[in-house]
């Protein structure tokens, strides 16, 4: 199932139009997510200044903003994307967001959460560890949870959750020179964490082994085999068009300008 | 079973009251996002405000106020409290 000279097709745009067209092969490619109004553009802008370019998804009515910053010796590129309270594609934006994870292969994803609703920004947490292990979580509004007497045992969370979470009041820029640092450990690999893993009932569970060494065979690693196993037994038809799309007519990757893969 | 006497549907729910999820009655699509908005056994809403005309109406779950439709909120089986 190659595509061989697909430039012209609409996949190959698409594709293409991730657009994180890299200028040097040392450019770290990063992803940006989180709920929406969790303070996610604040983030965006204090970390990319005036170095961004906005558009939209290819094909799609969703807003797209990338940018870039130097931090130590590395030069990074931030993906901005939709803010979402899942990943499980129920809407456009939340598809935007998981393809991004899954096939933009960001060098790490960094999750803004909201320090003063912390339950309900967890769930987007869990949903992308259980795609990738690189993952920052920024626990943002700092500030607004100190006014509410919100005290949040960061150590106990991060021993629990099992990534790095770095307290930020981004607006006026608290915290992100260490949520810079982290994202330098762990999209490097400095950093190796292991993030906590959702167990399910039994009788998914013994679904899901029964599934993973044949998606194992299928895609050889590009993708959390059990994660792609919940999906099937959902009966996600979006997340096997996704794979197809990105994965199976995409010979031409090289071409991309995008060494993601 | 005598507590399926305080089982109702969150959309009756007047404002100002406290309840706790049952059970969902919806499936697929709608019930994911449900439960993606935080809404799922054991779960405390509170019923906020109506808008004008008295749908959608707001409910606090986890910490946010979210709208729910009628049709959504009738749905979600909960329990007074």
């Amino acid at each position: 199932m190659s595509c061989n000279g697909c430039k012209g097709c609409d996949n190959h745009k698409r594709f293409h139009s991730f657009n994180v067209k890299l200028h040097t092969k040392e450019e770290i490619v990063i992803a940006l997510a989180g709920n929406p109004n969790v303070g996610k553009s604040t983030v965006f802008n204090q970390l990319t200044g005036l170095k961004q370019h906005t558009g939209n998804w290819p094909g799609k009515t969703v807003q797209n903003a990338r940018g870039s910053f130097r931090y130590k010796d590395r030069k990074f590129v931030l993906m901005d994307l939709p803010g979402t309270y899942s990943l499980l594609a129920n809407s456009v934006e939340e598809q935007v967001a998981r393809d991004f994870i899954c096939f933009g292969k960001p060098k790490a994803t960094v999750v803004v959460v909201d320090a003063t609703c912390l339950e309900r920004n967890l769930n987007l947490v869990l949903q992308v560890m259980e795609i990738t292990d690189r993952v920052v979580v920024c626990l943002n509004l700092m500030d607004e949870a100190k006014k509410k007497h919100i005290d949040i045992d960061i150590p106990a969370l991060e021993k629990e959750l099992g990534v790095p979470i770095v307290p930020t009041s981004a607006r006026s820029g608290d915290g992100l020179e260490l949520l810079l640092q982290k994202v330098y450990d762990v999209a490097l690999g400095i950093e190796k964490s292991t993030p906590l893993k959702v167990h399910y009932s039994e009788d998914v569970e013994r679904v899901v082994n029964k599934l993973v060494p044949y998606i194992d065979r299928l895609l050889q690693g590009r993708l959390d085999s059990k994660w792609v196993a919940l999906r099937l037994i959902d009966g996600d038809q979006t997340i096997l068009d996704s794979i197809y799309q990105y994965i199976y007519c995409d010979e031409s990757r090289g071409e991309c300008g995008y060494d993601g893969l | 079973m005598s507590e399926a006497m305080h089982l109702v549907k969150l959309s009756d729910v007047p404002i100002g009251k406290l309840v706790k999820v049952r059970f969902l009655k919806n499936n697929g699509l709608n019930r994911r996002r449900m439960m993606d908005l935080g809404i799922i056994p054991e779960a405390t809403v509170l019923v906020s405000r109506r808008s004008p005309l008295g749908d959608p109406k707001a409910y606090i779950v986890r910490g946010a106020e979210i709208a729910l439709r009628k049709e959504e909120a009738s749905q979600i089986i909960v329990e007074r409290l």
